[in-house]
């Protein structure tokens, strides 16, 4: 019974890392760049819900839904007016760039929130409910039940809308996609503010768990392990990828006495190494294996 | 403008490329000798502390501006060097016995962890690095018996030739002589096939497989030399700091060093020393720039990183090639006067070339 129930732990920070994970590969199979601001979305995302809710007293759901859009707008325009700028240049500066939007977003929280340790109430906060034994908090089930709520709308989206299908063009085969009429700069941006949409709804389920300060942008971190553990490039490869760091993070924390001490903090890194040492195109790539030399 | 007639082959990887080089080198290096009469050891002590940072940063140049690998995870290898130097010295062995030890053991686990992760191309590199440097510095804390933990450990100072290291003076030698040292060995390294190698790697992998270069082995190799140059500035910080806490190598250090050679010009080895005394300056810089901002922002300890962040985007967005880059640029602008024309330094851009197929 222990062991479901760390289970059940696990898959709801799961979700979490499994959310951040599908930002990176959206962005990864649409331009072939890693955002390795993502965290840092996140966290901007989580601070943004904290003063619409926490300080302006907006009603939860509303102020949910006002800070998805305020960031998925800002991804939008960091694509358009930097990112966009060092295409063609070689990945080396995308990673730099991206590291340093970090450090400027994360500079920018910690001057305009300060440095404390913020919490807003939820009408999921502290509530929780039993089932055969099992606890279940609120929290932790608005958590799964959101990441499938979100995961099932953007599957629709993909399959079925028409700037979807554009963006899965625009992924397969930029050249091609413009010679159909694609205006793919506009859908890269598109991709760019989905991809930070799903940081921020992640930010702000996460909050009630976390709280709101500037290290929950070390999670961007840890989404690595489940983008690379799913396969970088495949979508639900990102959400299982992140419900086993997750579940694995629970179960080394709770049997750390029989593997060594501190093994919970660096558990998902473990995992990202040995997956590349081991298995280096991931759980659910659906492509041709990674390129090795 | 100076024309270069060539006369010899040799002439084409002479270190110093005519006069001018040699005498202005040779003014430079007098120049840095002469240093302690000059200023005081508060100051002093910062030109070390630029040493060490460029030493750091040659090794971070040979993998990422040579080479063309971005690895995160370099305060890793800082803190093995630092950790095993201050562990030798505690256990008696001198001085200069402990540095060549360190500088192999870096060596071995840059190539130890190297092999297996360097098969991987791109981005993955970046990912698995930094996940190294997390994995490190969690170790540091951990192994006790070796590092002393959270608690710390003291640095022994030992004395070279009856001179203590606690004299600014003496370190600062010691500083520069390692400095002089590594960069004549990067320059070596580099004018030589090995070196060739890592170039070719950097501009076309496929180029450089067909014309016989084992991209895996010189992946790894460049790892490990750039391990074993930053494992040598790790002993040297180590003794700049004089007590070691497992914090101070975290992945701040690593981004410090990339911004190091981001700011100071990919690709070039005077990059090196004008990144690292643009890093070793930048926090009298920005201490500077407070006491002029009102004190609602002035006072915010998030200004540093904003500011950071913030230097680093403006140099890859609008001057990729660095302060070193500006250099030559302005140099050619005077040498060509008036027909310099700005596309002579425009980037050649490369379109996705998509490993998807």
């Amino acid at each position: 019974m222990q062991l479901i129930q760390l289970i059940i732990d696990g898959v709801a920070s799961g979700c979490i890392y499994g959310l951040v994970a599908l930002g990176f590969v959206l962005i990864y199979k649409a331009t072939e760049t890693i955002n390795f601001a993502q965290g840092d979305i996140l966290m901007l995302g989580a601070f943004v819900a904290f003063s619409l809710i926490g300080v302006l007293g907006m009603d939860y759901i509303m102020g949910f839904a006002l800070t998805v859009v305020i960031i998925a707008v800002f991804g939008f325009f960091l694509d358009s007016v930097v990112v966009r700028q060092i295409i063609g240049q070689p990945p080396f500066a995308t990673v730099m760039l991206t590291i340093g939007i970090g450090f400027i977003l994360r500079g920018f929280a910690s001057i305009y929130w300060g440095t404390d340790i913020f919490s807003f109430s939820t009408p999921f906060s502290g509530k929780i409910t039993e089932f055969n034994g099992l606890i279940i908090s609120y929290v932790n089930l608005s958590i799964i039940i959101g990441t499938v709520i979100l995961v099932s709308v953007l599957y629709l989206f993909f399959t079925f809308s028409r700037i979807g299908v554009a963006m899965r063009a625009s992924s397969e085969n930029q050249l091609a996609a413009y010679y159909m009429g694609i205006p793919v700069k506009f859908i890269f941006s598109l991709i760019w503010s989905i991809s930070a949409a799903t940081a921020a709804i992640a930010g702000v389920l996460l909050a009630p768990i976390t709280l709101v300060d500037t290290s929950i942008s070390l999670i961007g971190l840890k989404a690595f392990a489940a983008a690379v553990l799913g396969g970088f490039g495949s979508i639900p490869g990102a959400i299982v990828g992140g419900i086993i760091i997750g579940i694995v993070e629970q179960l080394c924390g709770t049997y750390e006495n029989y593997l060594f001490e501190g093994v919970r903090e660096i558990s998902a890194y473990l995992v990202l190494i040995l997956t590349l040492i081991i298995y280096p195109r991931g759980l659910f790539s659906d492509k041709a294996e990674v390129k090795k030399v | 403008m100076r024309f270069i007639f060539k006369t010899n082959y040799a002439q084409d990887i002479n270190i110093a490329r005519h006069g001018g080089d040699k005498f202005w080198y040779s003014l430079l290096i007098i120049l840095m000798l002469a240093m302690p009469l000059i200023i005081d050891d508060f100051y002093l002590g910062e030109i070390s502390y630029v040493c060490i940072l460029a030493i750091a940063g040659i090794g971070l140049m040979i993998l990422s501006g040579y080479t063309g690998l971005a690895s995160l995870g370099h305060a890793a290898f800082l803190g093995i060097g630092a950790y095993t130097h201050a562990f030798l010295l505690t256990n008696g062995v001198p001085f200069f016995a402990s540095i060549p030890i360190v500088v192999i053991v870096s060596f071995m686990v840059g190539a130890l962890i190297g092999i297996p992760i360097l098969r991987l191309t791109g981005m993955y590199l970046a990912i698995a690095t930094l996940a190294l440097c997390f994995i490190a510095e969690h170790v540091f804390i951990k192994w006790e018996h070796f590092t002393g933990g959270n608690r710390g450990m003291p640095v022994p100072q030992p004395e070279i030739m009856g001179m203590s290291f606690y004299d600014s003076a003496t370190f600062y030698y010691v500083c520069l002589a390692f400095l002089i040292l590594s960069m004549f060995a990067a320059i070596n390294i580099l004018r030589s096939p090995t070196g060739r190698a890592f170039v070719a790697i950097r501009d076309s992998e496929i180029a450089a497989q067909s014309l016989g270069v084992n991209l895996g082995l010189y992946k790894a190799l460049s790892f490990a030399i750039s391990g074993a140059f930053t494992g040598l500035a790790g002993a040297l910080l180590a003794h700049y700091i004089g007590y070691l806490a497992p914090d101070i190598f975290n992945i701040f250090l690593s981004l410090t060093l990339l911004l190091l050679i981001v700011v100071g010009g990919m690709g070039s080895l005077h990059g090196t020393v004008f990144g690292a005394i643009f890093v070793g300056y930048l926090p009298q810089l920005i201490a500077i720039c407070r006491d002029y901002l009102p004190s609602s922002i002035g006072s915010q300890p998030g200004l540093e990183p904003m500011l950071f962040g913030l230097i680093l985007v403006l140099f890859i967005l609008y001057e990729p090639l660095g302060i070193y880059g500006r250099w030559v640029k302005i140099k050619l602008f005077f040498q060509l006067f008036p027909t310099y024309k700005k596309q002579t330094f425009k980037k050649q851009k490369v379109f996705t070339k998509s490993d998807r197929v």
